[in-house]
């Protein structure tokens, strides 16, 4: 396989990641789409690197992989709070921060 | 004593280079700061002392005056001593101002024309202190009001005795804060704090004069020392010395009540009456005559400020004349006279170093007699219960002898009758009028012919006719420490003239410091004076004939344009509001329309904006985490169509 297919992969799970972010209304649901946006710029880095010959790519997908690490465990922990004051995971709830 | 101070100080200039021309400050002349110190301390004890000093406070306040008024005769004998050309004494006592090559020491000097300001300033202000024991004796407030007179002193003094620009500007605005401190002393009374800020406000135009025209002195000689500044005055161009002339002038006018900044000397009259002889008549008002004088080497240079000053002078003494001659409060015809004779000085003093001597004569003579008027009006206005309206007065000489005969004796002092003390300084004034110019010197004798009128008016209208005091008023004479320094000072107003001119050669004293020119005249002087006498004959039978007849006691409305005119004190006030307060008032309004519609509309309307795009701005928080989203991938997708464009050539 050409290293464009990976390309390609990746660009269709960063856009199935971004319209279930856009679509979706259950935050767990919205959280993995994120972590599928960010593993298809994973893809993206890997494919890229190994396109251009270097290992920067790949160190970045490394970063990339730990801040998602962060992010789940702050990320889980809000929705788990919020669940457990609202017993509900919706995403549009949650609405009282506006203006 | 005097010949011991004398020797050693010869040796000091033979071991040390004389460095300034003043001969150092030794033997009676080491205490020369006292002079200033003395009275400065009664002001300082009685004003910061409080009630404390309340039973006490007055006679210690007349003690330092007295203390000063014996030292400085004490330093005249110190300085009779000494040769007429080494009569200068300088004292530097610490450096004020110390700025990279700028400074500003705080130095006496010592003189011949700072010595007969001296005296006349510690004796008549003795003698009025003393007098004030009588006359505030009820005041409630008599302590502060001695500090006070204490203070001005202090200024004076220091006025005189500066040895440059800058220090005497502090005693010139020293003395222009005691005169507003004690002309608006009564406070309560609302004409009286409306004059006190009158006179403070038409001082600071003549103070801006003086300001503008030390920083012109400074720039052009890069020094404020008299003596430095008169030495290189030559070299300085015609027409920054006409600036610095004028700017002098315009100080002096503001102190000295003259032309066009006259209109605050009548009000201030609303002060106790010893304020009026001492600071209105006697010392500050002349301070102008006294910056003129002691800046002659300054108008040598520019005949154009000097004729102005002497223009102003004519101006002024027609001026207060004829407010003189109209007024019935006898408190405000002495200021009108007080403005005239201030005149005759600034014309003596524009005559150049023909005039200059002479104007501090008259200046000398003027502030003995004029005190011993206002303080015999002082007399008369206690024993009337306050009245000062003259149609009221009427036969007082019965009543009150000592105050008439002390009064009689300045009256004809003022109007100079030979040989009382008015007759040999006017009579000089006139004579060098008439060396520089006969229009001048036809005006001087015309404005004598008035005095004699309105100091004729006045001693009738008071002293002489029926009683016209009401039934309640009792008058009576004043007690002996009112009566007994106008007995002195009416023996001064008699004699200080032949004194000075014979006894003590005030000419060829004054000489070494003013410059003296003369030339003869063209026709022989008795002729002068015999037709000096018989104008002012002649304005004395006038007001004989006018008012020997009763004087209503209500001013008759159907006189003259010119009356009416100096009834009002020349419209002076209408002209002010006119020419300066409503054209002020109108600039004020129109900046205070550009300040709140310009300005805060600028300030007012940027904030309006900013809160009225916040306003719309926040409606995009809808809190909706999708809709957030939605604008993040929105931005996202343009950043790169954007790129995508940009870069696609």
């Amino acid at each position: 396989m050409s290293p464009e297919s990976y390309v390609i992969l990746a660009a269709v799970l960063f856009t199935i990641g971004t319209v279930g972010v856009l679509v979706r209304r259950n935050a767990i649901v919205v959280f993995m789409s994120i972590e599928l946006m960010l593993n298809a710029a994973n893809l993206a880095f890997v494919a890229f690197a190994r396109m251009q010959g270097n290992l920067e790519g790949q160190v970045i997908a490394f970063f990339v992989m730990v801040v998602a690490a962060a992010e789940v465990v702050v990320g889980l922990a809000i929705i788990v709070a919020i669940y457990r004051s609202r017993r509900s995971a919706s995403i549009d709830e949650p609405n009282l921060l506006k203006y | 004593m005097i010949g011991t101070g004398a020797a050693p100080l010869a040796d000091a200039t033979q071991i040390a280079p004389v460095i300034s021309p003043f001969a150092e400050a030794t033997g009676v002349f080491s205490y020369l700061w006292l002079l200033i110190a003395l009275p400065l301390l009664g002001a300082t004890v009685l004003l910061l002392g409080g009630r404390r000093t309340n039973r006490w406070g007055p006679y210690f306040a007349v003690l330092m005056v007295v203390a000063a008024a014996v030292y400085a005769v004490a330093l005249l004998v110190g300085l009779l001593a000494r040769s007429a050309d080494d009569r200068a004494i300088g004292q530097t006592l610490f450096e004020w101002v110390f700025v990279g090559g700028f400074t500003a020491p705080v130095a006496l000097q010592l003189d011949q024309l700072s010595m007969v300001f001296v005296l006349l300033i510690t004796i008549v202000g003795s003698l009025i202190h003393i007098y004030s024991l009588g006359y505030m004796e009820h005041d409630p407030d008599k302590r502060k009001f001695f500090g006070y007179l204490n203070l001005f002193v202090a200024a004076m003094l220091l006025l005189v005795l500066a040895d440059n620009y800058l220090l005497l500007y502090v005693g010139w605005e020293g003395v222009g804060l005691a005169s507003y401190l004690l002309i608006s002393f009564w406070q309560y009374k609302p004409s009286a704090a409306a004059a006190g800020k009158k006179a403070f406000v038409m001082n600071r135009i003549g103070d801006l004069g003086l300001s503008l025209a030390i920083m012109l002195i400074f720039v052009t000689f890069g020094t404020v020392v008299f003596d430095e500044v008169f030495a290189m005055a030559g070299e300085a161009s015609e027409s920054t010395l006409t600036w610095i002339g004028l700017l002098l002038l315009l100080a002096a006018a503001g102190k000295s009540a003259q032309f066009p900044l006259q209109a605050w000397l009548l009000d201030a009259m609303e002060g106790p009456t010893p304020v009026s002889a001492l600071i209105h008549a006697a010392t500050m008002v002349t301070a102008g005559v006294y910056l003129i004088v002691r800046s002659g080497a300054i108008y040598d240079g520019t005949i154009f400020a000097l004729t102005a000053v002497m223009v102003i002078g004519v101006i002024t003494m027609f001026l207060g004349a004829f407010i003189g001659s109209a007024k019935d409060d006898i408190k405000k015809s002495l200021a009108g006279s007080t403005m005239s004779q201030i005149g005759y000085m600034v014309l003596a003093a524009g005559l150049g170093p023909v005039g200059y001597v002479f104007a501090i004569f008259h200046l000398l003579t003027h502030g003995v007699f004029k005190a011993n008027l206002f303080l015999g009006a002082g007399s008369v206005i206690h024993g009337m219960n306050g009245e000062q309206d003259m149609r009221r007065y009427g036969a007082l000489r019965k009543v009150m002898v000592v105050t008439w005969l002390t009064f009689m004796a300045a009256y004809l002092a003022i109007i100079g009758i030979p040989p009382f003390s008015g007759f040999w300084s006017k009579d000089d004034i006139i004579h060098a009028a008439f060396e520089v110019n006969v229009f001048v010197g036809v005006c001087a004798i015309i404005a004598a012919g008035i005095t004699g009128f309105y100091m004729t008016r006045m001693v009738i209208m008071t002293f002489f006719g029926k009683p016209r005091w009401p039934d309640d008023t009792h008058p009576h004479e004043s007690k002996a420490v009112m009566t007994v320094p106008l007995i002195i000072l009416a023996i001064g107003s008699m004699f200080t003239g032949m004194a000075l001119l014979f006894w003590g050669d005030i000419i060829d004293w004054l000489t070494p410091v003013t410059g003296l020119e003369q030339s003869p005249l063209p026709f022989p002087t008795i002729l002068l004076e015999i037709a000096t006498l018989v104008v002012v004959l002649v304005g004395v039978g006038i007001a004989i004939g006018m008012y020997r007849k009763d004087v209503p006691v209500e001013a008759p409305q159907d006189v003259n344009i010119l009356t009416k005119a100096a009834r009002n004190s020349m419209y002076d006030d209408a002209i002010n509001d006119v020419l300066v307060v409503q054209p002020t008032y109108s600039v004020s309004r129109a900046l205070i329309g550009v300040d709140s519609r310009g300005i805060d509309g600028i300030v007012n309307g940027l904030a309006a904006f900013v809160g009225g795009s916040g306003e719309r701005l926040r409606r995009w928080q809808t809190g909706f985490a999708r809709s957030y989203a939605l604008a993040m991938v929105a931005g996202a997708v343009l950043v790169v169509v954007v790129l995508a464009v940009v870069r696609l050539p």
